[in-house]
């Protein structure tokens, strides 16, 4: 019974999966190539994979981390760095005569890579700052990240980071169809993740530490577990960022877009997944599209607008964060996932704790 | 949800296809905040005048009206992207901007992706053009540049050790202090070399270390928020140093700095207000434009408060006047036709001569190096450098 | 003769990096102290304080532009004091039940909001600092020149901590405070009015951001959105350094952090310069969490 249930699931999540690609198919047919739409589409899907990595640390095991920009910088700069064309690397290391970097890797280990080199730093890093607590930890992670961004804007490394120059030239993807397929691979290992006793376990530490320990679970290894997978998608996702953006630089990855991330996280909800993926596109369309209109002076019906200039979108964006943090604490979903939404409706009795 | 969305989309196509009719749009890449806001609003001011002067342009019979549609690209690597993704997503013809390379390059790989043309006004790193088949650029670039602040440096103010200090993630002047010390070497001078990571407020330290190492020169060529910090703390210094500087410096925040001290400052641009004599067609931009400016005083506002004429103005200007030349040239409105009748353009501009080489850069090989003067409110013309390329 | 000429040397060469050093360590000191008060009462970083430190300096700058400097500077204080307890009375004060993450969350929207705020009014242009007689005048010392305000800060520094811990010492608001700092919900059980004890740590934490703003900004001269991001991270690990909680702490770990920040810059790393300061932080709270004179913490469990 409950093996046919699992497998109508999963073939109902295969098929809304397959419809979903369809439809995008379709879009990227039908639609000219330059609307805003697709802009919102790759970075949004970007976003809810950041978002989704930094839920399973914020959310999911309660550890405060703001070291996400380092981990999406570390995961960046291994995907451009081995994926630079050699014939372009005279080009982009123009001030050190190429680089000391002659090989390309292919676009797909070039991504695994960044998310294992996000990974490794997450290892070293985590020795000695995960034995800290909340604050504590929020900060040192966060002074890590600034640590890092240091280190590749140094001089003496530019032959391999570029110092504080831009990558660029790297492949990039057009289709929407790319992110979208390498998010929804990490977001399911990710969902495996969470549903296995690792997953369990994580929440269990979130919940209550004393009493996680209590029952038999290792609170520094799974820590240090949480958070390497946790970077390791935070540098999936800086390479995809990076391909997004085709260029990169250190100086972007300030803690302001770790917050940024952050925000996300809470306004789809702490320790939820689907909440975090559908806040990362309500946030990018805002950001990006629905909301541009605030920064360009308007006229309605003959009348300038008030207060409509450069920068009122932001602050517009700004209060509504601020409204959701205060007034809506548990952000869309709260810690629901999407489907829970429909089974709660079934089965009132066990959705009730 | 996705359909709701489609369909408004699909509205918003017949809308703007159905106004597209006789108008072509050119986006405007520029600042108009963060660091280098000043200098973006100067320079979309030559182009809002450019475009007042010659507001149509006649294409197989048909006057189109040219529409300019200005995005703010707030300076920063970070920000250009999506600014540069929002002109894409207008259908602009070709984009014309912008001041400060880093932005540019960041935004290039978008417009090449798109294939709309884009016509760089100062922003002088050889990266913006280099290997981008659809950017273009009106100015001189940084290793031209780089070689004649060296070389004034060097023989002018007999330099002997220079120190050089630009700040971290701003390609322009890692750029041109790279350009300028390699020709400083050559003419056997010794560099000292720094930078400031971004944010930084105190400069004393790195003022200490300048006089400490002895040099004769101080080459900064920084945005011009933080030169306004470099030179007040030098000035609380006294410091004896001379400084050298890029285009960038050309602007009122310098002179506000330097007003009342007894720093000296040098800079190289691609301009002169005063040298009208060489062609009518400077003389007329420059009355002109002071007049369009003196008639508005939220023009003079954007423009620092003065009438002076930046000489990013005039490359606004020009770079207006070479989009017009190439759409005339293509003979039609698309951006490809644009792009590929491009390279063809040869026009005189109120710069100078503007033809492009192979990467899309204009032949330019005169620079004007001008000094700082507080007192007098304004950029004194001293000498112009010409190098052979 | 010839030693005394190699120390004079070497004072002439390294006194500019000092003196900075001392400066900007007072500078970091007021802001610190900010920070410390906060943390030590609501155990909250306030990720805003450093923005509030930057919205003083856009005060300064509008209203010296309408008025002489002898009403701007009292209503940038007054202002500035204000907007501190407004943020604690909005931002904070309803979520005093709610997880510490939350709290730290809606203080990270705060400095969002107010670094967008800044952005939006002043076109994210730099503005000119106006410029207060006296302490902008230049005066040289052992041959370094340099302004005034970088020789009164320290001390102005000194004087005001020293009132303020008088005032924690001996006036009963400041005896609240302290019970309030060992045991949040016992001072609550005696009669302590928690609300007032805590909007009064914003006022003053606030008002040394307005004075600590008008040194740092007569210092160097322009206000950006983001000026106080970074001068706000700083102070924060300065608060830890010296103990978080404990207020000369703060202080000495403020001028510490001034002094080897300059010192890294002499030496040619400036790279990092930022850098160091979170490298300190990290090897402070892995060796000694607790800080140089911070008192032991028990885990609530």
């Amino acid at each position: 019974m409950i093996c046919v249930k699992k497998a109508t699931k999963l073939m109902l999540y295969g098929a809304l999966i397959a419809v979903l690609f369809v439809a995008l198919w379709v879009l990227e047919n039908t639609l000219p190539k330059s609307t805003m739409l697709f802009t919102v589409l790759k970075k949004g899907v970007i976003y809810a994979l950041l978002a989704v990595s930094m839920n399973l640390l914020n959310g999911f095991t309660g550890l405060f981390s703001l070291g996400q920009a380092g981990f999406m910088l570390i995961g960046a700069y291994t995907y451009a760095i081995t994926t630079i064309p050699v014939a372009q690397r005279m080009a982009v290391y123009q001030y050190y005569e190429g680089g000391i970097v002659q090989f390309a890797l292919p676009v797909f280990a070039a991504i695994l890579l960044a998310g294992l080199m996000a990974a490794l730093f997450a290892y070293l890093i985590g020795l000695p700052v995960l034995r800290l607590k909340s604050d504590y930890l929020a900060i040192a992670t966060l002074g890590f990240a600034e640590i890092l961004r240091a280190l590749v804007q140094y001089d003496k490394f530019g032959p391999l980071t570029n110092g504080s120059n831009l990558l660029r030239k790297f492949p990039t993807f057009s289709s929407v169809l790319f992110p979208f397929a390498v998010v929804a691979v990490c977001l399911f290992l990710i969902v495996l993740l969470m549903n296995s006793t690792y997953g369990r376990a994580f929440k269990a530490i979130r919940d209550d530490e004393i009493a996680a320990e209590a029952m038999g679970i290792n609170l520094a290894r799974h820590k240090q577990l949480a958070f390497v997978i946790s970077s390791f998608f935070a540098g999936v996702g800086g390479a995809l960022l990076a391909m997004y953006q085709a260029s990169v630089q250190a100086s972007t990855f300030k803690v302001a877009m770790t917050y940024e991330i952050l925000l996300i996280v809470v306004i789809g909800g702490m320790g939820s997944i689907t909440g975090s993926v559908l806040a990362s596109f309500l946030f990018i369309a805002c950001s990006e599209w629905w909301l541009r209109f605030l920064d360009t002076e308007q006229f309605l019906f003959g009348v300038q607008v008030p207060l409509l200039r450069s920068g009122f979108r932001m602050v517009v964006f700004s209060v509504v964060i601020m409204v959701v943090v205060l007034f809506y604490r548990k952000g869309i979903m709260g810690d629901k996932e999407l489907p829970d939404l429909f089974r709660r409706r079934k089965l009132p009795k066990e959705a009730i704790k | 949800m996705k359909k709701i969305l489609a369909l408004c989309l699909a509205l918003m196509l017949i809308v703007s296809a159905s106004a597209m009719a006789e108008t072509i749009k050119i986006g405007i890449f520029e600042p108009a905040s963060g660091d280098n806001g000043a200098g973006g609003k100067q320079e979309t001011l030559g182009i809002r005048y450019a475009n007042e002067l010659c507001p149509t342009v006649e294409v197989g019979g048909v006057t189109y009206e040219i529409e300019l549609y200005e995005v703010d690209n707030q300076t920063t690597a970070d920000k250009a992207p999506s600014a540069a993704q929002t002109l894409v997503s207008q259908d602009v013809a070709v984009v014309l901007g912008t001041y400060g390379s880093g932005a540019a390059m960041a935004a290039a790989p978008i417009f090449e992706d798109a294939g709309v043309p884009a016509i760089g006004c100062s922003c002088t790193n050889p990266g913006v053009t280099l290997g981008n088949a659809m950017y273009w650029r009106i100015c001189f670039t940084d290793p031209f540049q780089g070689e004649v602040m060296a070389n004034f440096a060097a023989s002018k103010l007999e330099a002997k050790t220079a120190y050089t200090l630009y700040q971290l993630g701003d390609d322009y002047s890692a750029g041109l202090v790279n350009y300028f010390t390699k020709a400083f070497e050559k003419l056997g001078g010794t560099i000292v070399a720094e930078t400031f990571p971004e944010g930084n407020s105190d400069f004393s330290a790195y003022l200490a270390n300048a006089v400490n190492a002895g040099a004769d020169v101080i080459f900064s060529p920084s945005s011009t928020t933080a030169a306004s910090l470099i030179l007040g703390q030098a000035a609380s210094m006294n410091l004896e140093i001379p400084f050298c500087a890029g285009d960038t410096w050309e602007s009122s925040v310098i002179l506000d700095a330097v007003k009342g001290t007894e720093l000296k400052v040098y800079l190289s641009t691609f301009f002169d207000e005063s040298d009208t004599e060489a062609s009518t067609l400077a003389a007329d931009f420059v009355s002109g434009f002071k007049a369009w400016l003196n008639a508005n005083p939220d023009k003079m506002t954007n423009n620092g408060g003065n009438d002076i004429v930046a000489a990013v103005s005039a490359l606004g200007y020009d770079a207006y006047m070479t989009a017009v030349e190439a759409i005339k040239l293509a003979g039609a409105v698309d951006a490809a036709s644009i792009a590929a009748a491009l390279p063809g353009v040869s026009l005189e501009g109120v710069t100078g001569l503007i033809e492009f080489d192979e990467n899309g850069d204009a032949k330019k090989d005169i620079a004007y190096i001008k000094v700082a003067d507080g007192e007098a409110y304004a950029f004194t013309f001293l000498t112009t450098t010409q190098i052979a390329k | 003769m010839e030693f005394f000429s190699g120390i004079g040397e070497f004072i002439g060469r390294n006194l500019p990096y000092i003196l900075a050093g001392i400066s900007v360590g007072g500078q970091y000191a007021l802001i610190a102290v900010g920070y410390t008060m906060v943390y030590g009462i609501l155990r909250l970083i306030n990720f805003a304080h450093g923005d509030i430190f930057t919205i003083a300096g856009f005060f300064m700058v509008y209203i010296a532009a309408a008025m002489p400097l002898y009403v701007a500077i009292p209503l940038v204080i007054v202002l500035t004091v204000l907007l501190g307890f407004t943020v604690e009375r909005v931002a904070y004060k309803p979520l005093r039940t709610a997880p510490r993450m939350s709290v730290m969350i809606s203080a990270i929207g705060v400095s969002y909001l107010l670094q967008n705020l800044a952005w939006y009014v002043t076109g994210g242009l730099a503005k000119l600092y106006p410029v207060i007689p006296f302490i902008s005048n230049s005066v040289t010392i052992g041959g370094a020149t340099t302004k005034m305000v970088t020789l009164i800060t320290p001390f102005l520094t000194i004087a005001l901590v020293v009132v303020l811990v008088m005032l924690i010492k001996h006036t009963k608001i400041g005896m609240a405070m302290r019970a309030v700092s060992k045991d949040f919900e016992t001072a609550q059980l005696m009669g302590i009015k928690i609300n007032s004890v805590i909007s009064m740590t914003f006022i003053i934490g606030s008002f040394l951001a307005a004075v600590g703003s008008m040194l740092y900004f007569t210092n160097y001269a322009t206000v950006t959105p983001t000026v106080g991001a970074m001068p706000g991270l700083k102070a924060f690990v300065a608060a830890v350094f010296g103990g978080i909680g404990s207020i000369p702490g703060a202080v000495v770990g403020a001028f510490i952090i001034g002094i080897c920040e300059n010192i890294i810059k002499a030496l040619g790393y400036s790279t990092f310069s930022d850098a160091f300061t979170f490298a300190l932080l990290i090897v402070i709270l892995v060796v000694k969490p607790t800080g140089l004179f911070g008192e032991k913490l028990s885990e609530k469990v």
